[in-house]
């Protein structure tokens, strides 16, 4: 069986994956799926720790997280839509309207 | 028994709701009853009061009196409560009774303002936070009406705030005071974190047991009070609001810039006398501080010309003078002298109004003079108010200055320095004093045509507050009149519940008056100031109304008596050489250099420079996401960097 | 299993119940309802149906399903706030929403749902669950901002609320993820009690997760450095959403924030120092930035910033003090805050307006009434006595100086001064400047005016009769079960 830390070290890569996805892209929809990346590293994070410490309650944690997860995408990409309708752009630098 | 202290300041406050609530909608008169009224009502049962104190023998004359429980959560408990005893009966009776004055006087002065009756809410605001002040029975009720005070300064300054030079000075005396309250809401924190109240009595009962003598943490709470006592009482570094806030209406300047809020700072210090003297250090630099500002902004009041700002440096030396007293730990010596300068500077102030009123706004001496003819009863009650504050035997202000400059002399806490300083300082007193009341009512009419055909005597309601004035100003110090000229010193002895034997007063000072020698000394040093005083006095009579009439006559005929004139002048000359030009040129030197640029100019550039923090550090929010999110990670990486290489 | 039905309690979560019920029906029926008004009212009834469930249980707190719900008297004082705040931009909003032709029923029915996310925050000891109140709360939240839908800044103020919101979100719940990896539960009180069992492993995850998560809450109540979304959004969010941002989603943020770290980790005594520099941070970054603002939301934003900042020095002088001081000053600021954005969202209405300080030139001429109580908005902000501000304030800064905090309390006594300067420019501007032009008149509505009432009148009574407030909230620390 595949030890413990390699599934943490895969969900910490995820996250610092999802981080930097953020951060360095300027494309309003690969940030928000940056974003999903988080959050399904620390659900990978999770669902090792529960497998491992056999605790079941982390199990539920993730089907929270994911449902979380859905709604958030639902409100983001319908608000990016309504961003592309009214400017015709999703690029993130050209939303600086509100500065200083 | 209860006494319903709670009364006295609600009385203003109703005054306040009721022309607040209904502004616009009453006529002038009625908004005049229910100011004047109110005040009066308040003044009326403070006396009321004071008998009732007068009555209870001397030990027992304290009375608290609880309004309501203000926080009251475990340790953390404040009631709001008030307290009689014969310090705040004396501030009582100085701000209703003195403010009452000035509420009559306003009646006339503000007639025609179309602001009467926001003029007048904001007054009765003022009396009332005023009131809370000097009656709450805990620091954080007084901080309350400290507070209070200010705001009512701030929008009385600003009362005429199309003036853009009104409205800047009311901001200035706002801000400024930010600073010193800052210092008191410090202190009081170190206070309560302490002994664990706020309320007076059981912080001066703990005060023994928690501190000691000299400790850091009693001196650095004492300093923090005074820190707020320095902005509110205008004393060096913090003074520079009030020569600005001559903007705002006259009466307001005789009332809050002279008579009431301004000494706040000292009846301050006098009610923690107790946390005081536990702190020497703290009373050396009070000491220091208040000889300092008093020798300085007397200097500059010697060459101002418009009347209002000799008034209010006039007013910043004559608070030095108590913070000396406070300093040399002769509490009841500045109560004192507050109580006089309360009458006379108010009635200076009031009369600079009247002679304002009649000269249509015209305030630079330069453009005034004769006015004695035509104002008589504003030139009399002026005349006694500037020889009270000169100094002049027989009137309040010697016993209280007198007794200032005495107890500087005598205290333990005492210097001859300090005493020399005040003397000094006295002589400048009369020296501009005079020079003022010679430019305005002497010599020839100066104001231009147009005005000289308006002069006219103020009406009755507003000399008449002026001759109560003058009389107060006379009568005020027989109260007070020291051992050694045969009194009772009876204020002393009224103020000793409070101040306990502190000072060097009661039974000590007498023993010392009779012993000869040390009375020997006061009556010496009184008789040094007397002929000083006068010597300068009559230096400022030859300079402003003599030479100016000499000069006359020379022009008129060349008569043999020419040459004695000359020489005669040639004597003035040399004082002028030797004595006046320096001085004038320290004055200027010390207005313009130290006070516009140096001090102004740090508290301005204070601003500025969190003004630049401010500019340089906006870019940072540049409204791009990208940039944000950086931010936000950068923080993420050095919280936890800080954790792990902790 | 022992599945007891007597641990589901539905009667711990009625409030919540109650509100999110209305709230749906508010969807429902704004299809066949024509008169909006019917639904702003609907949706306060049933703010108040929750306040009147919520409160009987104030002095008997209970727990519940399996220790995931905390009915106590904390999170009865919180929703108290919530509910308070959700009525009054309730109130204010309407009018707004009409003039901007933005008015539909899901407005209404977000603000419940919102409120229903921060009343599961508070009222919980259990990390996940607070994570999903926080997501009950901010998704609504999300599309709040974005409400004017055809304002681009309205538009960006969403956008960039969203990303920041749901990038916080996802470190929020990394962190909660390796809190339960050290510890094998997400219950706050297990935690505490089995505190120093953990292992050595186990620090370093339970270190950085407990980290993880203050950063996310930090976030959430406008933390410096995780503060820059603050002022974009509020200045570009609809006024009434602004209003509703600054007071009730920083009141959850803090709720959780207490819960979680002077209860939870309060052991962890070495995150101190670093609340101790956020708090120092905040609060200056906060005063500074907004000195120069000329938006007038956008100065409310700062300072909001600022405020925050005051909190943490509560949160980091810790104790039950400390707590119930933060308590209060969040309800109080829930008060002057809201009064304050409720006469910006009347000027607002304008057609001519964008929010300039400047605009409120002539006010005290044509509305003394909206010139005096948006002075004594400011005058609370700023911390005068004898407003709400001022106790509130005094009431941290002592709590700190007590718990030995006597540098924080200075910092923070020194940003409150500086904060003065910036304040006083509306009371100068509205009181004291000569207007260029003639104010334009607003009208108001009887709600604008009821909200303007309720809030003086909170500001000034939690000032001048602060005692039974601070004893509520005194009463309002935790008691866990």
């Amino acid at each position: 069986m595949v030890p413990m830390p390699y599934y943490l070290i895969v969900g910490a890569v995820l996250f610092v994956i999802g981080i930097a996805g953020v951060i360095l892209s300027r494309n309003l929809i690969i940030m928000f799926m940056s974003i999903e990346l988080m959050l399904n590293a620390a659900n990978l994070t999770i669902i090792t720790f529960s497998r491992f410490l056999n605790l079941m309650d982390g199990h539920v944690f993730v089907f929270l997280i994911m449902a979380v997860a859905a709604a958030e995408a639902a409100v983001g990409l319908a608000i990016i839509i309504m961003l592309f309708r009214n400017r015709e752009t999703i690029d993130a630098d050209k939303f600086n309207l509100l500065k200083w | 028994m209860s006494y319903y202290l709670l009364l006295i300041p609600l009385f203003p406050l109703l005054g306040f709701l009721i022309n607040g609530l209904l502004l616009g909608k009453l006529n002038k008169k009625i908004v005049s009853i229910v100011a004047c009224g109110a005040v009066g009502l308040s003044f009326l049962w403070g006396l009321k009061l004071f008998f009732n104190l007068l009555a209870l023998p001397a030990d027992s004359r304290i009375i608290e009196e609880i309004a309501f429980t203000w926080i009251p959560s475990g340790e953390f408990n404040v009631n709001v409560g008030f307290l009689f005893d014969p310090l705040s009966a004396v501030m009582v009776l100085v701000v209703s009774g003195v403010g009452f004055l000035i509420h009559l006087y306003s009646i006339g002065y503000m007639h025609d303002d179309s602001g009467y009756g926001r003029y007048f809410t904001y007054l009765n605001l003022f009396i009332f936070s005023m009131l809370t002040l000097v009656l709450a029975n805990n620091y954080l009720l007084m901080f309350v009406g400290w507070e209070g005070v200010g705001l009512c300064s701030y929008l009385l300054i600003g009362f005429w705030f199309e003036k853009q030079t009104a409205a800047d000075a009311g901001k200035k005396a706002f801000i400024v005071n930010r600073i010193g309250d800052f210092g008191f809401l410090l202190g009081l924190f170190i206070i309560f974190w302490s002994t664990g109240s706020l309320n007076f009595i059981t912080v001066f009962d703990k005060a023994p047991q928690v501190f000691a003598m000299g400790a850091g943490l009693i001196t650095a709470a004492t300093l923090l009070l005074f820190l707020g006592a320095t902005g509110k009482s205008a004393q060096i570094p913090l003074y520079v609001w009030l020569p600005d806030a001559m903007e705002g209406p006259t009466p307001v300047s005789a009332l809050i810039h002279a008579a009431t809020m301004v000494t706040a700072g000292v009846y301050m210090i006098a009610r923690s006398h107790v946390l005081f003297l536990m702190a020497p250090t703290t009373l050396m630099v009070v000491a220091i501080v208040g000889v300092a500002t008093a020798l300085f902004a007397a200097t500059i009041a010697l060459t101002q010309n418009d009347i209002k700002r000799v008034l209010a440096y006039s007013t910043i030396s004559q608070l030095g003078y108590m913070f000396v007293a406070c300093g040399v730990a002769a509490f009841s010596a500045g109560i004192f002298h507050l109580m006089t300068h309360a009458f006379f500077k108010a009635l200076l102030f009031l009369g600079a109004g009247s002679v304002i009123h009649s000269l249509s706004g015209q305030q630079d001496m330069r453009f005034m003079g004769g006015l004695k003819r035509h104002m008589p009863t504003t030139f009399w009650t002026f005349l006694v108010a500037t020889l009270a504050i000169a100094g002049i035997p027989g009137l309040s202000g010697f016993f209280s200055k007198d007794e200032i400059l005495w107890k500087s002399f005598s205290s333990d806490y005492g210097s001859i320095w300090i005493w020399a300083i005040g003397l000094f300082t006295a002589m400048l007193t009369a020296f501009y004093m005079f020079r003022l009341l010679f430019l305005t009512f002497y010599g020839g009419e100066r104001m231009d045509h147009h005005a000289k055909e308006h002069l006219h005597e103020s009406p009755k309601i507003m000399t008449v507050p002026l001759t109560i004035l003058g009389v107060l100003a006379i009568v005020g110090g027989y109260i007070g009149i020291p051992h050694i000229l045969g009194g009772g010193n009876n204020f002393e002895k009224f103020l000793e519940p409070v101040m306990g034997n502190v000072q060097h007063g009661g039974e000590e000072a007498m023993v010392m008056a009779s012993s000869g020698q040390n009375g020997g000394t006061e009556l010496m040093l009184m008789g040094i100031s007397v002929v000083l005083i006068l010597a300068s006095i009559y230096l400022a009579y030859v300079l402003y109304v003599k030479n100016i009439a000499l000069a006359g006559k020379i022009r008129q005929s060349l008569s043999g008596l020419h040459k004695i004139l000359y020489g005669k002048y040639y004597v003035d000359e040399l004082y002028g050489a030797v004595i006046i030009r320096p001085l004038i040129g320290l004055s200027l030197f010390l207005w313009k250099i130290v006070d516009v640029i140096l001090i102004d100019g740090l508290l301005n550039g204070l601003a500025t420079i969190i003004g630049d923090i401010s500019k340089i550090m906006r870019p940072v929010q540049s409204g791009l996401l990208r940039r944000y999110t950086t931010v936000f990670l950068l923080g993420v990486v050095l919280i936890l960097g800080y954790f792990v290489f902790r | 299993m022992d599945l007891k039905l007597a641990t589901i309690d539905l009667g711990l979560i009625a409030p919540e119940i109650i509100i999110a019920a209305v709230a749906m029906l508010i969807l429902l029926l704004g299809n066949v309802v024509r008169r909006r008004t019917i639904l702003a009212y609907f949706g306060l009834f049933g703010l108040v149906a929750a306040l009147l469930t919520a409160l009987p249980r104030w002095g008997n707190p209970a727990s519940g399903f399996y220790g995931m719900v905390q009915a106590d008297n904390f999170a009865i004082f919180f929703k108290i706030i919530f509910i308070i705040a959700a009525g009054l931009t309730i109130l204010m909003a309407r009018r707004y929403l009409i003039s901007h032709e933005i008015e539909s029923p899901e407005f209404y029915a977000l603000l419940l749902f919102s409120a229903v996310g921060m009343m599961v925050m508070a009222a919980t000891s259990d990390l996940v669950v607070i994570f999903l109140g926080l997501e009950i709360m901010s998704v609504p939240l999300y599309v709040m901002a974005a409400f004017a839908r055809h304002d681009v800044s309205s538009n960006e103020a969403g956008i960039k609320y969203f990303i920041m919101g749901a990038f916080a979100s996802g470190i929020l719940i990394y962190g909660i993820a390796l809190v339960y990896g050290a510890t094998g539960t997400t219950d706050l009180r297990r935690i505490l009690a089995d505190w120093g069992f953990f292992e050595m492993h186990s620090q370093l995850f339970l270190y950085s997760g407990a980290i993880l998560v203050l950063i996310g809450f930090g976030f959430k109540v406008a933390a410096v450095p995780f503060h820059m979304w603050v002022p974009d959004v509020y200045q570009g969010a609809p006024t009434p959403v602004t209003a509703f941002f600054s007071v009730a989603p920083k009141a959850a943020g803090f709720a959780a924030l207490l819960r979680i770290f002077t209860y939870g980790f309060a052991d962890m005594s070495q995150l101190w120092a670093i609340l101790w520099i956020l708090a120092v941070l905040t609060m200056t970054v906060g005063n500074i930035l907004a000195i120069f603002q000329d938006n007038i939301k956008r100065m409310l934003a700062y300072s909001s910033i600022a405020h925050a900042g005051y909190i943490l020095v509560a949160l980091t002088a810790g104790g039950d003090g400390a707590v119930s001081s933060a308590a209060y000053y969040l309800l109080a600021y829930t008060f002057f805050n809201l009064g304050a954005f409720a006469v910006i969202t009347l000027i607002d209405t304008r057609n001519s307006s964008t929010a300039q300080i400047d605009e409120m030139q002539g006010l005290s001429g044509r509305h003394p009434f909206l010139a005096a109580v948006l002075a004594l908005f400011m005058f609370a902000l700023a911390g005068f006595p004898p407003t709400a501000g001022f106790m509130g304030k005094f009431y941290i800064f002592s709590e700190a100086i007590k718990n030995g905090y006597i540098g924080l309390a200075i910092i923070g006594v020194m940003n409150s001064f500086v904060s003065v300067y910036y304040y006083l420019r509306v009371v100068v501007v509205s009181f004291f400047a000569r207007p260029n032009k003639e104010f334009e008149a607003v009208s108001y509505t009887p709600a604008i005016f009821i909200v303007l009432v309720i809030t003086a009148a909170g500001t000034l009574i939690l000032g001048i009769l602060p005692g039974y407030w601070l004893s509520l909230a005194r009463a309002g620390i935790f008691q866990f079960l």
